[in-house]
């Protein structure tokens, strides 16, 4: 019995073709002329921003397309709605752990609550995208797609770009129920001490009520959201660029895992690397292989300290994030560079 | 083939002009205290396998937390051992976290030796004293190690203060630890009255103990508290200030 779920996303893996093509016939429309004939004069009609076939070599829209269709098609899926469910019941639960004092019950909701938004992110970033190109290969889609005139760069473009507005939702619902729970239960502490402390003096309900708010919603969150947001793109591209050689899903998935591990060891063994020289040389080699191919994932881990209430210079947060983008471009590319050569 | 060893290379290359960003970004995360637990055997042993692995795939926190949950149970059953035990997992994963330090240290100096002092297994009263002190020492421990990875936060200095003052009955040293927290940034303003009312009752240190005192008095009438008025008037009499220098009569005392 074939799942209906499965049915439809498969029927929408082909972009819509009537956007990929409405470019060519743009093309055509521009020069009178046939289609089926545009190949004689492709050669007097090349110019740099376009191909021998008077296709534009980087099409935006085109990317745009996919973009789209992919995203439709991985918000069908099943495992974003169980994964983004138990991210936020997690989120929502985290109220209901412990009942301590404010400033222990604030941090372990942020805690539980940044926590649950990294790891489930992560999670969809590489179920999500793993599936992207061996679902396609599978369902034969890729070939009616590269068939049309879609570089192939532009087809892992807009299937990463897909992935990463999946991701975008996911966190957007996460973070907005995550700041509602904490918001609500802020203010209930708020009126609670103001309550008690009616009787006070009042310098001293003043400062009690700026330990509540100093301890609950702050802006240095949404940095640390974002933060999470660049950490799991990251993930997606890398999955991407290991699914270009990978031929299954399960193989993606599980290089992921271990490379998820090993990235949050990758400053351990980097710092190991740089500074200790009296290990032997194949610790070295080893440890220099680690340093070199893996991204240093702990980088991201921002959201220890900021549920602690640390300030962290908004300097820190533009460095990782520039990190971020820098692996996310690098990897996207050496995926378009593997690709580009896969025989399909 | 050769369309990945070109990829094996570019991702070498690629990591060879990473790794100084990351290592430049590393340095400036650890500037700030924001690297978080050192990776090493003690570490390991302390939080077995399963707690190790997720300690370090960026569920540090949560881990803690989880951690700090499970003391809080144990406290609750007063379970002294394990509520240590659970104390240090929780601190050595998160030494930012001032709460942990604070918390780990009341639960051994507040809670723990006072149980130690009324264990009704423990028929010899030398040795629940010798237990009290060491869950003293713990606690001063916790909140030495917890200041170490902490400087900039007033609350820690506090609480030793306060053990010094309470626990130990040493003035001096309380005084010292009040002066300190009130130096910080974020400091509650009763900081430096304890600071001074401590060191009022310091053999020796009465005349600079009533210059602060008097300080603090001349700030106003927000200043001007019972204990501080009372602790005043016993140096003034201890001192023999001239009368004329006193604070008048009318001032409300303690």
């Amino acid at each position: 019995m074939s799942d209906p779920s499965q049915t439809s996303t498969r029927t929408d893996s082909v972009p819509n073709s009537s956007a990929i093509e409405s470019e060519s016939s743009a093309v055509h429309r521009a020069s009178g002329s046939d289609p089926k004939t545009l190949t004689n004069r492709s050669a007097a009609s090349s110019t740099p921003s376009r191909n021998s076939f008077g296709y534009r070599r980087f099409s935006p829209r085109r990317i745009a397309t996919i973009c789209t269709n992919t995203l439709t098609e991985l918000t069908r899926l099943k495992v974003f709605y169980f994964l983004l469910l138990f991210g936020l019941l997690l989120i929502a639960g985290s109220v209901f752990l412990a009942r301590f004092s404010f400033q222990q019950e604030f941090q372990i909701l942020k805690d539980v609550s940044l926590g649950a938004m990294s790891i489930f992110s992560s999670l969809l970033a590489i179920v999500a995208t793993a599936r992207l190109i061996p679902q396609d290969i599978e369902d034969r889609t890729i070939y009616s797609i590269l068939a049309k005139p879609v570089p192939r760069f532009e087809y892992l473009l807009g299937r990463l770009g897909g992935a990463l507005l999946l991701l975008a939702i996911a966190i957007l619902a996460m973070s907005a129920l995550f700041l509602t729970v904490l918001y609500v239960r802020e203010h209930s502490v708020l009126n609670e001490t103001a309550r008690q402390m009616a009787s006070a003096p009042a310098e001293q309900t003043n400062q009690a009520l700026q330990a509540v708010r100093a301890s609950g919603l702050n802006p240095d969150l949404v940095p640390v959201i974002a933060i999470i947001y660049i950490k799991a793109c990251l993930l997606a591209a890398l999955t991407l660029f290991v699914s270009t050689f990978a031929t299954t899903n399960i193989f993606t998935v599980m290089v992921m895992v271990f490379v998820y591990f090993i990235g949050h060891l990758q400053g351990t063994a980097r710092e190991y690397w740089l500074h200790e020289h009296g290990a032997d040389w194949i610790t070295r080699v080893f440890l220099a292989v680690v340093a070199l191919l893996f991204p240093d994932l702990q980088a991201f881990n921002l959201v220890d300290d900021a549920a602690l209430g640390h300030a962290i210079p908004l300097m820190i947060f533009g460095k990782i994030a520039a990190l971020g983008m820098f692996y996310i471009a690098v990897y996207t590319a050496m995926a378009g560079a593997v690709f580009s050569a896969k025989e399909l | 083939m050769k369309r990945f060893l070109a990829v094996a290379i570019i991702l070498l290359v690629f990591g060879a002009a990473k790794v100084p960003a990351e290592h430049a970004l590393s340095l400036s995360q650890q500037r700030l205290r924001l690297t978080g637990a050192p990776l090493n055997l003690e570490l390991r042993q302390q939080l077995g396998q399963l707690g190790f692995v997720a300690a370090f795939s960026g569920f540090r926190a949560v881990v803690a937390d989880l951690l700090f949950i499970q003391a809080h149970v144990a406290w609750e059953e007063t379970e002294w051992g394990r509520v240590l035990l659970l104390f240090r997992q929780a601190t050595t994963l998160q030494p930012r976290s001032v709460l942990f330090w604070d918390m780990a240290a009341w639960h051994m100096g507040w809670n723990a030796s006072v149980a130690a002092m009324n264990d009704p297994s423990q028929p010899r009263p030398a040795l629940r004293v010798k237990t009290q002190r060491e869950y003293l020492s713990i606690a001063r421990d916790f909140l030495e190690r917890g200041i170490q990875n902490n400087p900039d936060r007033p609350q820690l200095y506090e609480s030793l203060g306060r053990l010094y003052k309470e626990k130990y009955n040493d003035h001096l040293r309380a005084s010292e630890y009040f002066a300190q927290a009130a130096r910080l940034p974020g400091a509650p303003s009763y900081d430096k009255r304890f600071a001074a009312y401590e060191l009022s009752y310091c053999e020796g240190r009465e005349a600079e103990a009533y210059e602060a005192l008097r300080r603090l008095y001349d700030l106003g009438e927000r200043e001007r508290l019972p204990t501080l008025i009372t602790r005043l008037k016993v140096l003034e009499e201890k001192l023999s200030v001239p009368p004329e220098q006193r604070i008048p009569e009318t001032a409300k005392a303690q």
